[in-house]
């Protein structure tokens, strides 16, 4: 435990150095608008050395760097889309977590919807087609069913009725 | 000694469950009790031997046995003892064996399980004893939790000491018992389909199964997710990770399950349906395990992989899967439709729900695969995150939050929907009322999350309005409702407490993701950080030793700016030296429904050079609702689990326990 604890300490001491440099906490723009841009970009974009992390959460070094990067580009008055693009250029589409809507990804984007209307059309058009088919009863069988109706000891069908189980 | 023991038991187990299969397979072609109780008799032998294996484990990593592979990759002396324990399923040998316990444990309670009829319980003896062989033979000849090491080491290389957390030691063994448990329904599945028959009575059979699973599951990914929360230090609990996804797909394939057996058991309708979900329910489990342990992706949640072995895991979901679902191609149109319905009764409205539970976790599946699949087939790369879940799953699951307290309120076969509308109209305007409430009383205003508290005010009011309106609130005596209430079955609790459960959640996820409120600055000794309400003063750091970590601990004090009581929280920079790692223990002051989340980051050097710390401050409003919704639907899980009318199958057991006595 004590070479541990030396270690440790040396750990403390050379960690800005060994480890990637500590990350400056993030200075946020002066103007709040532009703030607000910046931190809805940031959850778009994807931190390259992380698993899965946007560079909003991502305590990394590149992370902060690419915030200070986005931040940087919003002050010299470019906008979100000018934005996305160079980053684009220079990562691919890996960078955006929000994958562009193009021939490639058109079923990742619009598969959910196409399912749920595609079923529930299944589903208006089947329960429509089931439909049971009741033919008026005739004026016997009316008679038949007031009798029965009267006769005490038929219970109705608690199901057809109650609007609980 | 004990290792060895461990590895001829499991072996056993293997040739067992292989028998239990080819006893059962037998026994229902020959219609001969004696087969099918031998398979029977196979299946509980099997599940206590895997139990034995898996004790020989734990024994292992209990008394730091370094000359098994998996002790010395695995585990340190210097872990603490729940650790220990907790490292026997930390790795991806151990795990699979944890998984191989539930499933043999579900397959040997399927054997004690009576009422089921002889053809039904046979054959899903047999499909499931066929289940367990795979996983078993993969254990076995892949990955053995009791391979040798010579020399041993004299010390392990440790537990990744993100994963030594209590929330961390209980999330896999409940993950795993909710994932296997659906392997039960997906036996039972396939059984009916070879039986050729679904009816009623195997939607009561198949519903509590499908409900303990999800139930467990549940409480799983809570835990899971909490464990996030806190552990990682980043104050989100969801991040759409592929990991994450692969767990919530068979949970919303449960649900969806859940619902549908109900319209099945009652109606003996969606017969079909309700065996599709139950296979599909468990292939997504399986394929949960094959992306995880097959290195196609990477996450924090992903164990050391292995291609071979990855493709090992394709290979029997492929077989298991494909072999289901073909058969259920065959057999399904032969299955013959229950009661007739409208479309507007309590059957159609659990149509809806299946509708768009299912096309959730398509759209989770699509996400999660997508990447993977356009990397493969064009080789470009693409990232699907919490942006593209934002704009699909969410509307998704909105159209079906306000959809959902109607369908309880309609009656089946054919419902009145303007009446389920008067009964809602209360709720449905106190909803609107919260939203305003709400849209007030936050800063900044957000017309997006007043909209977001409007449905769960919606779903909790919902649920209430449907308990009222049963026990005739307002409209009898009040001893009158005391009397109805009582009466009321404890299903009807039960779905009452999960949809206000998730309501709960709603609410909770909304004001958190709406209004959380960051801050971080380099603090020296005194100094102090503001978020939002609260402020944050570093009271003092000081250097400790843990059992198997040194650490940097951060004293604060949190202090309300609007007044009320000062709390002091902990927060620790820890690091284990036997791996080399860092981690960050956060400092959580919980304060009514809201979390002071405060974490201590790296040692760095104002410009006065004095010692200073980064300290980051999240104040997440309502951050409390987040675990509690879930839990109180797990809650409802469970209640509707003890409802009589479930619990046949057990008074039966406890009979035939009498009998054999």
């Amino acid at each position: 435990m004590r070479t541990a604890a030396i270690a440790f300490v040396f750990a403390l001491l050379a960690g800005p150095v060994m480890a990637e440099p500590a990350a400056a906490p993030d200075q946020p723009l002066a103007s709040a608008s532009q703030e607000a841009r910046a931190q809805t970009l940031f959850q778009d974009i994807r931190c390259v050395v992380c698993q899965h992390e946007s560079i909003a959460d991502s305590p990394a070094g590149i992370a902060a760097d690419m915030r200070r990067l986005v931040r940087e580009e919003i002050a010299s008055g470019a906008t979100d889309e000018s934005i996305r693009e160079d980053l684009v250029r220079r990562w691919g589409d890996y960078i955006l977590f929000k994958p562009p809507v193009k021939a490639a990804t058109w079923l990742l984007w619009f598969g959910p919807l196409l399912l749920v209307l595609g079923a529930g059309t299944a589903f208006i058009v089947l329960s429509f087609r089931k439909k049971p088919v009741t033919a008026p009863l005739s004026p016997d069988e009316e008679r038949r069913l007031e009798e029965l109706l009267h006769t005490e000891g038929v219970r109705p069908d608690p199901d057809a009725t109650s609007s609980h189980d | 000694m004990i290792s060895e023991f461990g590895a001829y038991a499991l072996i056993l187990a293997l040739v067992l469950a292989v028998l239990q299969t080819v006893m059962a397979t037998a026994g229902r072609i020959r219609r001969s009790p004696v087969l099918a109780g031998a398979a029977q008799g196979a299946a509980i032998a099997s599940a206590c031997l895997v139990a034995l294996a898996f004790a020989a484990l734990i024994f292992a990593f209990v008394t730091s046995d370094f000359s098994v592979a998996n002790v010395a990759n695995n585990s340190h002396t210097d872990k603490p003892m729940l650790y220990k324990v907790a490292g026997a399923w930390g790795s991806h040998e151990g795990s699979l064996v944890l998984w191989c316990l539930v499933m043999t444990g579900f397959g040997a309670a399927l054997a004690r399980a009576s009422g089921l009829p002889f053809g039904l319980k046979t054959s899903a003896v047999g499909v499931q004893g066929a289940l367990g062989s795979l996983f078993l033979a993969f254990a076995v000849f892949t990955s053995n939790p009791f391979a040798r090491l010579d020399p041993a080491p004299f010390q392990g290389a440790s537990l990744n000491p993100l994963l030594q957390d209590p929330a961390l030691a209980f999330h896999p063994p409940l993950l795993y018992a909710g994932y296997v448990g659906f392997s039960v329904t997906f036996s039972l599945a396939v059984a009916a389909l070879i039986e050729g028959r679904v009816d009623p009575a195997w939607g009561r059979w198949v519903r509590p199964w499908a409900l303990a699973s999800w139930v467990l599951l549940t409480i799983g990914i809570t835990l899971g997710s909490f464990w996030a929360y806190y552990e990682l230090g980043w104050g989100g609990w969801w991040f759409w990770d592929p990991v994450e996804n692969a767990s919530f797909m068979p949970w919303l394939a449960g649900a969806a399950l859940l619902h549908s057996a109900v319209v099945t058991e009652r109606r003996g309708a969606l017969a079909g349906w309700t065996v599709f979900l139950a296979l599909l329910a468990f292939t997504f489990s399986m394929l949960g395990a094959f992306l995880v342990r097959s290195g196609v992706l990477t996450s924090v949640h992903a164990f050391a992989v292995d291609p071979e072995r990855g493709l090992m895991l394709l290979g029997i979901l492929g077989v298991t899967a494909g072999a289901a679902f073909a058969l259920f191609a065959w057999r399904a149109p032969k299955l013959t439709g229950g009661g007739l319905f409208a479309p507007i009764s309590r059957e159609g409205a659990l149509v809806l729900n299946n509708l768009f539970l299912t096309a959730a976790a398509a759209t989770v599946l699509l996400g999660t695969l997508y990447p993977l699949i356009l990397q493969a087939a064009t080789g470009a790369t693409i990232s699907v995150g919490p942006p593209y879940f934002a704009l699909t799953f969410t509307p998704l699951m909105v159209v079906a939050f306000l959809i959902l307290p109607a369908g309880p309120l309609l009656a089946w076969k054919r419902g009145d929907l303007k009446g389920a509308g008067q009964r809602l109209a209360v709720a449905a305007g106190l909803s609107l009322v919260c939203a305003l409430l709400g849209w007030m009383a936050f800063e900044p205003r957000k017309a997006m999350a007043a909209g977001g508290i409007a449905i769960g005010a919606w779903l909790i009011l919902g649920a209430l309005a449907e308990v009222a309106e049963r026990v005739r609130l307002f409209r009898v005596s009040l001893a009158e409702v005391g009397r109805r209430a009582r009466a009321l079955p404890l299903g009807a609790w039960g779905m009452m407490l999960a949809h206000a459960g998730l309501g709960l959640f709603v609410l909770g996820a909304v004001v958190e993701t709406g209004f959380k409120v960051e801050a971080a600055a380099p603090l020296g000794i005194g100094g102090e950080v503001t978020a939002g309400r609260y402020s944050v003063r570093l009271d003092d750091v000081r250097i400790v030793e843990g059992p198997n970590y040194l650490a940097e601990q951060g004293h604060l004090t949190v202090i309300p700016t609007d007044g009320g009581p000062v709390r002091t929280v902990v927060a620790e920079r820890r690091f284990f030296p036997a791996g080399g790692q860092t981690t960050t223990e956060v400092g959580l002051d919980f304060r009514g429904l809201d979390d002071v989340y405060v974490v201590l980051g790296e040692r760095r050097s104002t410009p006065q050079a004095a010692r200073a710390w980064t300290v980051r401050v999240y104040w997440n409003p309502w951050a409390r609702l987040i675990f509690l919704g879930p839990l109180i639907m797990a809650l409802g899980g469970v209640l509707s689990l003890l409802d009589r009318r479930l619990r046949i199958g057990v008074a039966g057991r406890k009979k035939a326990v009498e009998r054999a006595a």
